[in-house]
């Protein structure tokens, strides 16, 4: 089912997705001419699939719940921020905090992440093919950020637990970010992330980065990197 | 705070669609902004003649032109609602004594070679119709959308602000050392009409700039001598410079065709642009000094 | 105080005390609840009464109308509370789940509304609320759809009272396996949370983060924007133009679970002079009634309600004084409490976890301190209390409804309230400052 932007009002399309006729059996959606709008497909919650062709504004897929949806285009700030569940593919680039505090489900970027990227994450998955910008997995408390390119500045600062993957180069680590052993059971965990998300990438080729746990308690010693 | 937009174009294509496109930009930066807007457009430059961008205020049009006669002979007034070009050969070291000694009821709202600069209170729709911003042509043009954080809402805290000859300046943020700033310029010959936060950011480009300092590295120590949350658009006379803080959480970001290169607080403000969807799209990195 | 011997002034035994304790720890000292020290504030402030040009209700047999419509500007579903008190956002780890229930049960048996905070929503809470209003946070702790749309309207937390500008604070002690659970994390670590939105920041980016919940919710839920009083004429402007059906307003008397006590005492206005400044705000807005105001920040007596509403809040909130009336700082187990180094009237040990009332604390055997059933009572009481003494003072000024109550009710004792309230000397007719 086909609904055009430029004929149909936002709140139409999303009222719409958001209470699918169970008995109908449609899943399959499509969403033309996004034109930079905000909060398209925002709060979904059955397992349907949506196609958006073109670039969307912010917080596209907001609070996804079970729903796959695909942007054929770039994203703006806040991408499946807070999703629970579900599937969200970004065919072009984000903008800054893609899946931002997100509980769960996967976010797929294939192009680059702007800064913030997986901000206070709490249980996400988030695989970038590209690279992300600074400050990413800002304290960042469960869940993975897997980096095929590379990280700038500041990467994982205040991070709780975590984990992050970069297969290139990390321009410089946050407070109590370090990196962490890339040892055969994360090996086998990361592969069966890339596995099950249908992505070829051999997990041998990332480190791996998490908190050193110093901030945990408030310790006097610590208190310059608060 | 608010919505800021820029298109910089690098062919012929476009030139009489400039007013349109960038009208088409503050349109769509009109929520996040709804208080008050301005833009400034560059056209050709004709040799040796100055254009004045003013504001009336109460002022009729026929009184300003008389006065003006007074002091200067040879001179081209255009009319935009309550502004008004003053094109003439005579300097800006005459015009803008001659403006603040004698007819100080009006305001320069900028000036220079290529620059037409015009600002308002209003809803930003109504302001880019009461300018005619449709109608013009150019060669690249910047705007601004204003919501007022911390000051009135006034036409002189409105953006842009004019900084130089053919110079202006934009901001989408919040300073917070701006009183402190303000304070060390104005010891320093500055002089300020507002409150606004921006206005010390514009004097602090103006005061570098009478020193010799070029756009780009003023931008830079900017970083230093400026705290707080901004993302600038400083206009020049071959195109404009943009510039994040170093925290990066205001918005930006650029298209870049074969035809133009355009900057906005969101993209759905670039969405009617042509060939937009296959743009270069990307977000400037923060303190970087990106220039076209 | 001894009689021949002369106290600092400047150097308070308190204070040298304190110089004392940072020489020997090395850190700041965090602390739960308010500002202690004195600040211009309602008591500052009398009504007139009535007299010769002025003619009181009766009271019991003439109505005082105290409901409150709230969130009617863009919702499809407003509130509509029986009386304009309603309890503030406070945490579940901060506060027990028995203090949360009691609250709950109090509020619900009014009318009114309860507010969740930094941890999320409780299924206790949202059983025992009639009406829950839900935070987001800058933390997002817990934060997802379903509650949204369990809650009847969402609060859009830019900062509070006690700390504008700070964030969530909770200590290990407090992080037990169930507060771990939703906050998403490990269990005894000292919480540290975001000071800012993971993604806005600003109004004009948070018009666009409203539009989203929203969306989320079908329009149909109120959504409050909280600020602590830093620039409230500023601020409520912006909230109302970032597109807030109701404005909650922290002033700096306003209580937290845990903060630095440095915070508490120097940052933030003092209520009296926040909530003029917003009033003034929304009145030249032309939104005064349309964005409805709620006031919060060291609210104690049915006194401060009236006086709130005079200068023209459409509600008021109750944080600290909610807690007291479950019994923080009650003269009860008075040993815990000089185990804690404190007394009872002095205690604002929330940040260890080991309220001797129950209150503010996980620990099992504490908790059991707590009735929700009657301490749910007492909360009911409590608000009854504020609520006849509010229509006692609206009635004693002539008024049928508490928001008839206008400034022009009141009088100021001091030339500082006088200043704050725009509200004149009591016996001249000069109100410092105003033209």
């Amino acid at each position: 089912m086909n609904f055009d932007l430029n004929k149909k009002t936002l709140r139409e399309v999303n009222q719409h997705l958001q209470n699918v006729d169970r008995k109908k059996n449609t899943r399959q959606f499509e969403i033309l001419n996004p034109q930079g709008q905000h909060a398209i497909c925002a709060g979904l919650k059955d397992d349907i699939d949506v196609t958006i062709k073109g670039h969307t504004g912010y917080y596209c897929a907001g609070m996804n719940q079970k729903a796959t949806v695909t942007v054929h285009g770039n994203v703006g700030t806040g991408v499946a921020e807070n999703m629970m569940s579900g599937k969200i593919i970004v065919k072009g680039n984000a903008s800054q905090s893609a899946g931002a505090t997100g509980h769960g489900g996967a976010l797929i970027i294939e192009g680059d992440a702007s800064s913030r990227c997986g901000i206070s994450m709490k249980g996400i998955d988030i695989i970038v093919k590209g690279s992300v910008g600074h400050m990413s997995a800002f304290m960042a408390q469960k869940g993975n950020l897997v980096i095929m390119g590379d990280a700038d500045a500041d990467l994982g600062d205040s991070i709780y637990e975590a984990k992050i993957f970069v297969k290139g180069k990390v321009k410089s680590l946050g407070a109590d970010c370090v990196e962490k052993k890339m040892d055969k059971k994360n090996i086998d965990e990361l592969t069966k992330l890339f596995k099950n998300l249908g992505i070829k990438e051999d997990a041998k080729k990332f480190k791996r980065y998490g908190s050193s746990r110093n901030l945990y308690n408030f310790k006097i010693d610590n208190v310059g990197a608060y | 705070m608010c919505g800021i937009v820029g298109i910089y174009l690098k062919t012929k294509k476009y030139e009489k669609h400039l007013g349109k496109f960038l009208s088409g930009m503050l349109d769509g930066m009109a929520t996040r902004g709804p208080d008050s807007a301005g833009f400034a457009i560059y056209t050709k430059e004709n040799k040796n003649i100055f254009k004045y961008s003013i504001c009336l205020n109460e002022l009729k049009e026929k009184d300003f032109k008389k006065k003006i006669s007074k002091f200067i002979k040879k001179f081209k007034l255009i009319n935009y609602a309550d502004h008004v070009i003053l094109e003439t050969k005579e300097k800006p070291s005459k015009i803008l004594n001659l403006l603040k000694k004698e007819i100080s009821e009006v305001s320069l709202v900028g000036y220079g070679k290529s620059i037409n600069i015009f600002k308002q209170t209003g809803n930003p729709k109504d302001v880019v119709k009461k300018f005619k911003l449709s109608s013009f042509s150019g060669t690249h043009g910047i705007g601004h959308t204003r919501m007022a954080t911390e000051s009135a809402i006034t036409t002189q805290g409105s953006h842009p602000y004019s900084t130089s000859e053919d110079e202006c300046l934009v901001h989408n943020g919040s300073l917070s050392n701006h009183n402190n700033v303000r304070r060390s310029l104005i010891k320093d010959g500055q002089n300020f009409n507002s409150e606004n936060d921006t206005e010390v950011a514009a004097g602090y480009i103006s005061n570098q700039i009478s020193k010799g300092k070029d756009l780009e590295k003023t931008l830079k120590n900017s970083l230093k001598d400026l705290d707080g949350f901004y993302t600038f658009i400083a206009g020049t006379k071959d195109g404009f410079a943009l510039l994040r803080d170093e925290i990066a959480c205001k918005p930006a970001v650029v298209a870049e065709t074969k035809d133009y290169v355009a900057v906005a607080s969101e993209f759905q403000a670039m969405a009617h642009l042509p060939n937009v969807n296959s743009a270069k799209i990307f977000e400037p990195k923060p303190g970087v000094v990106y220039h076209w | 105080m001894k009689k021949d011997l002369k106290e600092f002034k400047t150097f308070p035994s308190s204070t040298i005390k304190e110089i004392q304790r940072a020489a020997n720890e090395g850190i700041y000292q965090i602390r739960g609840l308010g500002a202690k020290r004195k600040v211009p504030d309602f008591d500052d402030l009398v009504f007139l009464g009535a007299s010769m040009s002025r003619y009181p209700l009766e009271g019991y047999r003439e109505t005082c109308n105290t409901s409150v419509i709230l969130g009617d500007r863009f919702a499809k579903k407003p509130i509509k509370l029986d009386i304009p008190i309603t309890i503030a956002g406070m945490s579940f780890g901060a506060l027990g789940a028995n203090a949360k229930e009691a609250l709950g049960r109090g509020a619900s048996a009014m009318g009114t509304s309860t507010t969740t905070g930094d941890g999320g929503m409780t299924q206790e809470e949202r059983g025992s609320s009639k009406y829950l209003v839900y935070q987001l946070l800058p933390s997002r702790y817990g934060m997802n759809p379903d509650d949204l749309r369990k809650a009847d309207a969402i609060e859009v937390v830019v900062g509070q009272g006690a700390k504008p500008g700070g964030g969530g604070m909770l200590l290990g002690q407090k992080i037990n396996k169930r507060v771990a659970g939703m906050r998403t994390l490990p269990e005894g670590i000292d919480q540290r949370s975001a000071c800012r939105h993971p993604d806005w920041t600003g109004p004009d980016d948070l018009e666009i983060k409203i539009q989203e919940l929203r969306e989320i919710t079908n329009w149909e839920k109120p959504i409050y924007i909280k600020v602590g009083a830093a620039r409230p004429y500023y601020d409520t402007t912006l909230a109302v133009k970032a597109g807030a059906d109701v404005v909650v307003l922290d002033g700096m008397q306003g209580g937290t679970a845990a903060t630095q006590d440095v915070f508490i005492e120097h940052v933030g206005i003092p209520t009296l002079g926040a909530l003029r400044e917003a009033v003034d705000a929304l009145k030249e807005l032309n939104m005064h009634r349309k964005v409805q105001l709620i006031v919060s920040g060291g609210i104690r007596t049915g006194a401060d309600v009236a006086k709130a509403m005079a200068m023209g809040a459409d509600a008021v909130s109750i944080g600290s004084a909610a807690m007291m009336a479950l019994n923080c700082n009650a003269d009860l187990y008075v040993e815990d409490y000089k185990k804690l180094g404190t007394e009872p009237g002095y205690c604002h040990h929330c940040h260890t976890g080991r309220c001797p009332v129950g209150v503010a604390t996980q620990d099992p055997k504490l908790e059991k301190r707590l009735n929700p059933i009657e301490a749910g009572k007492r909360i009911k009481n409590y608000l009854t209390t504020l609520t006849l003494e509010l229509q006692t003072l609206a009635r004693a000024n002539g008024k049928s409804d508490v928001r008839n109550l206008e400034p022009e009710d009141l009088a100021a004792l001091t030339v500082e309230a006088a200043a704050m309230a725009r509200v004149p000397l009591a016996g001249t007719d000069w109100i410092p400052g105003k033209k």
